[in-house]
């Protein structure tokens, strides 16, 4: 799975993310592991599932909580060239979601897919 | 730690960061840069000011590599490159500029 | 009788207890990750509506408005401020906070 490519070894790494954003810090911790890590130039996806989905709902608003809204940092992933972004359709579904609700664009998959790209990981990083 | 502008004193962390990002403004940068002997042009704003609309918009400082490509994409190849910016902002571009616009330190930086 | 609960219907089985607990004419607030339960077509919205029938529901807005769930709650769901959550601990003989 890993790929030799001249001197450096890129591995695909997983961000496993199924913790809503406010209610834990694990949602915040997992996204800036995923940007200090973006500095590695490795092959980086994300996957979203459980309440994990949750931490990309439009219409995020913290100020009466006086907590810093993260959800618009998903957005410039891009400019770090993280662009797989996996969420499972079950976990949207039973929350009542659509991709149309989330603020990025994503790839949205079953859960069987999800587990086949969990296989195909040379490192999962769980939050 | 803290900074003093015009009679006010800010909070700052023990990197000279400001501790709240309200308490930015033109002068707290010019008061920055000259405890650092750097003078501010129309070039060096116009990085800080690149840097505070990105924050406004990701709610995030990006690292210097994310600064770099996203200041070519906006203001022309010949500013989006590692030396313009460190002719600038000698002690890196993302820090340093980041430092004046009042930002905390950039995430993913190395 | 007050009831809270501040977990994630979908990771905690909190909100499930909490429902079979409370009596007729009790209160339920949903604060923090609780108020997921608030929102419509969700895979418990049946079990919401069916305790809308009995006991009085209110969400924590803030918390609400956190989550980006201010479009999305249900009917019946009444939403507090930090005020109103005062009100409602004033108001009842005694608080379960449901963890």
């Amino acid at each position: 799975m890993a790929e030799q490519t001249g001197e450096a070894v890129v591995k695909k790494f997983l961000y496993v993310n199924r913790k809503a954003p406010y209610g834990t810090i694990y949602a915040l911790e997992s996204l800036e592991v995923v940007l200090i890590g973006a500095a590695f130039e490795q092959d980086v996806s994300l996957a979203f599932m459980g309440d994990g989905v949750y931490q990309l709902t439009k219409g995020q608003d913290t100020r009466g909580l006086e907590m810093k809204n993260f959800s618009p940092t998903f957005r410039a992933l891009e400019d770090y060239d993280v662009t797989k972004l996996y969420v499972e359709q079950e976990a949207l579904q039973a929350r009542g979601l659509t991709e149309a609700d989330l603020v990025v664009p994503v790839e949205v998959v079953s859960a069987q897919r999800m587990a086949e790209i969990m296989e195909n990981q040379d490192v999962i990083l769980s939050f | 730690m803290s900074i003093e502008v015009n009679g006010q004193t800010f909070e700052t962390d023990e990197e000279g960061y400001l501790a709240n990002r309200s308490d930015w403004s033109e002068d707290v940068a010019k008061e920055m840069a000259r405890i650092d002997s750097c003078e501010l042009t129309d070039n060096h704003w116009e990085v800080i000011n690149f840097l505070r609309e990105y924050y406004d918009e990701y709610q995030i400082a990006p690292a210097v590599r994310v600064l770099t490509k996203a200041i070519g994409k906006k203001l022309g190849a010949d500013k989006g490159n590692s030396k313009y910016l460190y002719e600038l902002y000698p002690y890196g571009p993302a820090k340093q500029a980041c430092k004046y616009a009042g930002l905390p330190k950039p995430t993913g930086c190395v | 009788m007050l009831h809270t609960v501040n977990k994630s219907p979908f990771d905690h089985n909190t909100l499930e207890a909490c429902l079979k607990y409370a009596r007729q004419g009790s209160a339920v607030l949903l604060i923090e990750d609780g108020v997921y339960a608030a929102a419509r077509n969700t895979a418990v919205s049946k079990q919401m509506q069916e305790a809308l029938k009995s006991v009085s529901i209110y969400a924590l807005k803030p918390d609400v408005e956190a989550r980006g769930m201010q479009n999305r709650v249900m009917d019946g769901v009444r939403l507090v401020d930090y005020g109103g959550f005062v009100d409602l601990v004033v108001e009842h003989n005694a608080v379960q906070s449901w963890l």
